[in-house]
């Protein structure tokens, strides 16, 4: 900021005396002198202040086995090296690319790293994450269909679903429910569901119990009822898993937090869209294109953007102008930094571990899984006493053992499989989510095991009653 | 001979078998993946990935990052977008581990500090708004566009409004503004401004109706200019049952001024990317949060932040009936709370006004100095930001356009182009509070030798730049035949 000398200069050479005369414009009756906050404080003071905020919070460790949407992964350090530069950082939206081909490059490759990971032809430049993106595809669908339903499935993240349904309600678009199998946990793919009125099929892979849906099933119901399918993937299982993109899907959308960005509490991290090029003027967001400049030299510019609000305005695709950049910068880094055989193997541990721990937990008294359907790196058990006590007591012996069904559920109507839709019916309180990564060692799958079995053996099953 | 140096891209230089990642061994009993999941379900041909070590990463990503411009690397003086110095301490608290590992469903009880931080962060932009409850969740200026507009739909449902279909913007307004309210079912009205570059009360009151929903406004709005008369239209639009809501995208220039709640404004949403010097990312992540009046309040996306009357304990609110829903998993972009709630408790309250001040200043000083060379078509003073129009260089047949080419060889970026649409070859130009008289007098310096040479060589505007890794990309090519992706 200015010292007190400039400032006279600069007011000088403005033609006045005050800084008050700056502000003339604003009615008398609105000026306000100053703000009613505390007074600044240095670097110093300040760092000490919002460390000890940080310092009041517990860091999970090998030990804790949260999922549910957010996931916990190594990051190499080059990822954070890299994306903490601040000719990335400092530097905003690709507008003048003569100066930002470092920008609209790493754009460039995200969009290709999504495409060759979901078996689509195009893909955007992020949206703001996994559920805004499903919520973005279901609209994009309707256009693309000229329908105004949607019908979206009980294995969708709770808060995705949310997300859904608040987008929806302001163009008042029905969102009906597709059920899942009770026993299995696989949505449904039964042509009943699928009137003529819906454009939209949203589905989860693996869904928000853990369970691997049925791609190809799902989607040639939705196509031979003439609607499209949207599915919302995990990206870290696509090393395995077969891209939605081949099994019929027509928009795959999903949350690039499982590459590079850290938890965070939930965010910031980035939502990703492809689907084929036939489509490719219905896309929200924006998109990079490759193209050369007068002397023949390859480069990267924002294309399509008679898409986009700042030319159609009202009748854009999308409202979305700044995206989540930098966390795609971190997703196509670590992406880059895995290789193909990395990803592969990082996701050969999540399931090889996820698998050894499901074993072990499904022979302790009383714990059973939810749902028969096959899993990739996350599963839902049903405890014998409640999965908030569960956990309450486990973390006291070190262990943060998942995600009690229940927090998922707060605030929304949506309930479990063949449960009704009921947040606080019985069997959904038994139920813990449990995600098993890289990070949660050999060493820390059997130190769960062990206090699991001496505290549902305190615990269960009489407590409750149930 | 034309000299390359572009980078390649990083599938291209990728050799077969490399990897930079190490990953350890399972350490538990393998079974065969087929018997783990269906054969079906497997994947066939894995993804064409890059395949390289780290340092042949490092060095790519490197080298691009070296072809971009940046707050860090020069003057970024993009209208509408606040481009501040980003202080180097607000991303060392966002990557505090007691921040950035934790995870959203931890026990409450484990997290009192970012749910401390993000209630803290809270109250100080109702301070600054004058509003009475805010949510962090959304992601972005348009991000909490469309929430704030979902709400007041919401609320004209609960209150008999159902039939209000309308929403009222000024054509100088920004696209995201239309297009959100257009997401939300929403019909636009756009209204002309005034002479003065204000909104026309008069079309206003014209076109208010009891269709009206809500009207939209930025304040100051994109001309760099205060809305004097921002009383009577949130008057006008409350006698006639709308709501009114307001884009703090300008936020930068009133802090400690004026408050929005007290201009009668319902609904703002702030961009802490902008206001509250978070980096753009090159595009984000930066936050959208909402700040609402007590008739919005109960319709604020969940969970809310909330302390308990008793402990004094920070929660997350769910009981919240009316609210809309959600608009975003989670809880928001805390990453990016965190460096602006950083920011905030070191500027103060005398920092916040003095930062508002000296962009106004310096916004001020830099539309003196220009103005005889680029005239700017509205009267003054300007807040944080003033828009010229250059289109007395069109009878050198040089455009705002060729004008910002030529910038880029004097490694500064443009001003914002062609925006507010109302205004013919727009060049909107905010220098910000933390670019000192050196970098100002620099970029008039720039701007002078410009149109100088706009009169005597307009040629070497016309093809500018001539100084950066790549000329103008070839945009009818790009478009015509889109090229999106990598191609082995
Ligand atoms: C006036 C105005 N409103 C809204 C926005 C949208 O903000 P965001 O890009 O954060 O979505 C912008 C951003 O450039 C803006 O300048």
């Amino acid at each position: 900021m200015h010292t007190d000398d400039d400032r006279r200069r600069l007011l000088e050479a403005v033609g006045i005396s005050s800084i008050d005369e700056l502000f003339s414009s604003i009615p008398p009756a609105l000026r306000r002198a100053g703000l009613n906050l505390p007074g600044g404080l240095t670097e110093l003071e300040t760092r000490a202040r919002v460390e000890m905020l940080a310092a009041a919070d517990t860091i999970p460790d090998s030990s804790s086995f949260l999922g549910a949407g957010c996931y916990r992964h190594f990051v190499p350090a080059a990822v954070r090296a890299l994306v903490s530069r601040g000719e990335f950082a400092t530097a905003y939206t690709p507008y003048q690319p003569e100066v930002s081909q470092g920008t609209l490059q790493h754009i460039f490759e995200f969009q290709t790293c999504v495409c060759e990971l979901t078996g689509l032809e195009v893909a955007n430049a992020s949206l703001y994450d996994g559920p805004s993106a499903l919520a973005e595809a279901a609209f994009m669908a309707l256009r693309l269909t000229r329908r105004e339903e949607i019908l979206v499935s009980d294995g969708l993240h709770p808060e995705a679903a949310q997300v859904v349904d608040t987008y929806a309600a302001g163009p008042g678009f029905p969102v009906r429910r597709l059920p899942l199998d009770p026993q299995t946990g696989v949505t449904v793919s039964d042509p009943a569901y699928l009137s003529s009125a819906i454009g939209a099929v949203l589905v989860q892979q693996p869904n928000h119990l853990g369970v691997v849906e049925d791609i190809a099933a799902l989607a040639e119901a939705a196509h031979a009822a003439g609607a499209l399918i949207v599915v919302s993937v995990n990206p870290s299982t696509l090393g395995v898993l077969e891209a939605p993109g081949r099994l019929g899907a027509d928009i795959v959308v999903g949350d690039v937090q499982v590459f590079g960005s850290a938890p965070s509490f939930g965010g910031p991290s980035a939502g990703f869209l492809a689907c084929y090029t036939a489509h490719v003027r219905q896309i929200p967001g924006r998109l990079v294109g490759q193209t050369t400049d007068s002397e023949g030299r390859r480069c990267y510019t924002l294309t399509l953007q008679a898409r986009e609000q700042h030319i159609r305005r009202a009748k854009a695709t999308s409202s979305i102008c700044s995206n989540q950049t930098l966390s795609a910068l971190a997703a196509t880094i670590h992406l880059a930094l895995l290789g193909p055989a990395g990803l592969r193997e990082r996701s050969e541990i999540c399931l090889q571990r996820a698998h050894r721990l499901h074993t072990a937990l499904c022979a302790l008294p009383g714990v059973r899984p939810l749902v028969t359907g096959p899993f990739f790196h996350e599963f839902a058990l049903v405890l014998p006493c409640p999965a908030a006590h569960f956990a309450r007591a486990m973390r006291e012996c070190g262990v943060d053992p998942g995600v009690p069904l229940t927090r998922l559920l707060l605030g929304t109507n949506v309930g479990l499989p063949g449960a009704g839709p009921a947040p606080g019916d019985a069997v959904s309180e038994h139920v813990l989510l449990v995600a098993v990564t890289e990070v949660n060692t050999p060493e820390a799958l059997d130190r769960y095991v062990t206090a699991a079995r001496e505290i549902l053996a305190v615990l269960s099953p009489t407590e409750d009653g149930s | 001979m034309t000299i390359d140096r572009t980078e390649p891209l990083v599938f291209d230089k990728g050799l077969p078998g490399h990897r930079a990642v190490d990953l350890p061994a399972a350490g538990v009993p393998e079974m065969d993946v087929s018997e783990l999941l269906p054969g079906t379900l497997l994947r066939t041909t894995p993804p064409r990935l890059p395949e390289l070590a780290e340092p042949q990463v490092v060095r790519h990503y490197t080298r691009l990052s070296q072809l971009n411009h940046s707050v860090d690397t020069g003057f970024y003086p993009l209208g509408s977008c606040t481009m501040k110095y980003n202080p180097k301490i607000n991303d060392e608290m966002a990557a505090l581990p007691g921040f950035a590992e934790l995870h959203p469903y931890q026990a409450l009880s484990e997290v009192q500090g970012i749910l401390r931080l993000m209630y803290e962060t809270e109250q100080i932009l109702l301070e600054i708004t004058g509003l009475r409850r805010a949510t962090l969740q959304p992601a972005a200026g348009a991000h909490g566009e469309l929430t704030g507009v979902l709400m007041i739909k919401a609320y004209h449902r609960d209150h008999g409004g159902a039939g209000r279909d309308t929403v009222i913007i000024p054509d100088s307004a920004h696209g995201t503004n239309l297009a959100s309210a257009a997401m939300a079912g929403y019909r636009v009205v756009e209204i002309p401004s005034s002479q003065r570059g204000l909104i026309d009360v008069e079309a206003l009151r014209r076109n208010l109706s009891d269709r009206t929903a809500a009207v939209m406004m930025t304040n100051p709005n994109t001309l760099g200019l205060f809305e004097e008369d921002v009383l009577q239209i949130s008057s006008l639009a409350h006698e006639a049952g709308a709501l009114c809501y307001y884009d703090g995208a300008n936020l930068n220039a009133i802090m400690g001024k004026v408050r929005p709640g007290d201009m009668g404004m319902d609904v703002v949403h702030l961009n802490l990317h902008k206001t509250f010097s978070t980096p753009h990312g090159g595009g984000g992540p930066g936050a959208g949060p909402v700040a609402v009046s007590e008739t919005l309040s109960p319709y604020l996306p969940l969970p809310l932040i909330a302390r308990s009357d008793g402990d004094g304990a920070f929660t997350l609110d769910y009981d919240r009936p009316l609210s809309i829903g959600r608009v975003k998993g989670f809880y928001g972009n805390v990453g990016v709370i965190v460096r602006a709630y950083t920011y905030l408790v070191r500027m103060g309250a005398d920092g916040l006004t003095r930062a508002a001040e000296d962009a106004v200043l310096s916004a001020n000083y830099l539309r003196a100095r220009l103005r005889d060379l680029y005239p700017v078509p509205h009267e003054g003073p300007c807040m944080h930001e003033f828009v010229s129009s250059a289109t007395t260089h069109l009878a050198q047949d040089v455009t705002a356009r060729d004008i910002a080419k030529r910038l880029l060889d004097f490694g500064i970026h443009p001003p914002t182009i062609y925006f507010p649409l109302i205004v013919p070859e727009a060049l909107m130009v905010e220098p910000t509070e933390t670019e000192d008289l050196r970098a100002l007098d620099s970029f008039i310096e720039a701007m002078q030798q410009i149109d100088r040479e706009a009169r005597e060589d307009p040629e070497i505007l016309r093809t500018a730049p001539h100084t950066t890794v790549v000329g103008r990309p070839d945009e009818v090519e790009a478009s015509r035949h889109p090229i999106l992706r990598w191609r082995a």
